[in-house]
């Protein structure tokens, strides 16, 4: 693991993101909970963080405009980013003859840009320091389809695509990236869609955040120092 | 105002051996690709001289850079 133990984790109020912020935390990285909206939600995972003995700040802020600001807080509280989790993510479903311009920009600025920014920002002093991890949350969605979400899929596709290439660039520096890609996780955006889809997921059931964090934890970890530019699925063999 | 020459050159040489660039191989003719100095120490370089002198170097004018007096003119004629 980097000598640097300070992590920013987007999107971090709820589901997939405050799992894997208290996940790193509890071994042993200082984390940025970053949230948009939702402080209540962000403060709950700053309270499950410090109840079990870690340390976690808040950072309020919206990664599509700001990413940089974002990165600054963490940076000025714990020290200079040593693991990136770009997880923060929208979606604005519609088929793609319906799906507007507004909708489409919405989520590849969020899920795409944002993440290419923060990600440039932190492999620049992660490859200065000769070490890093930057774990982006992809999705099943993307390299496979699912109608309704052209704008969703094209995002998290070409987010594996950018993991890839920054992960080639960067790999002699010690720094690794990587992509966790999840299937059908039990959070807040995906509730009202449970119905009918457990007979599509192998292992016959849906996932949990904590699923989904401890891979995310793993390849932050000393670890998986030789693992870099892969994607790694949590989806109970959905994309088998 | 200009930076000088002498101080670009200054920091070039101090920031080359930690991309495994013997020192006494750093001269104003040696060009990257025979220092083995790749595009991500070029970059990283770039960013070393943005901190010293607050010159930007984007991606096409490192992509130009063919030797040490190459980077070093550069960095003095963006300065001024």
């Amino acid at each position: 693991m980097p000598d640097q133990r300070s992590a920013l984790v987007t999107g971090a109020s709820r589901g997939i993101g405050a799992a894997i912020a208290t996940s790193l935390a509890a071994d042993g990285w200082q984390v940025g909970i970053n949230f948009r909206s939702d402080e209540d939600g962000a403060r709950r995972t700053l309270e499950v963080i410090e109840a079990a003995g870690g340390e976690g700040v808040l950072v309020g802020g919206d990664v599509a405009n700001g990413a940089e600001a974002i990165v600054s807080v963490v940076e000025e509280r714990f020290g200079p980013l040593g693991c990136l989790v770009n997880n923060a993510g929208v979606t604005a479903d519609g088929l793609a003859v319906q799906l507007s311009d507004d909708d489409w920009q919405r989520v590849i600025d969020t899920n795409l840009t944002a993440a290419f920014r923060l990600t440039r920002h932190a492999v620049k002093g992660m490859a200065r320091r000769r070490g890093g991890r930057v774990i982006n949350i992809a999705s099943v969605v993307g390299p496979r389809a699912n109608a309704g979400q052209a704008n969703y899929a094209a995002a998290k596709a070409g987010l594996i695509g950018m993991t890839k290439t920054v992960a080639v660039e960067v790999a002699r520096r010690g720094v690794t990236v990587n992509a966790v890609a999840p299937g059908f996780i039990e959070t807040d955006m995906t509730r009202d869609h449970v119905d009918g889809v457990v007979e599509h997921i192998p292992a016959r059931r849906v996932g949990q955040p904590d699923e989904v964090a401890a891979a995310v934890r793993f390849l932050a970890s000393d670890a998986a120092g030789y693992i870099t530019g892969t994607t790694v699925y949590v989806d109970g063999g959905m994309s088998a | 105002m200009s930076v000088a020459p002498d101080s670009v050159e200054k920091v070039v040489r101090e920031a080359l051996p930690q991309f495994g660039v013997e020192p006494d191989d750093i001269t104003r003719e040696a060009t990257f690709e025979d220092l083995d100095v790749d595009s991500l120490d070029l970059a990283e370089l770039s960013q070393i001289i943005e901190e010293e002198f607050g010159v930007a170097l984007k991606g096409e004018d490192v992509a130009r850079i063919k030797t040490v007096g190459d980077a070093v003119d550069l960095v003095v004629s963006r300065s001024a």
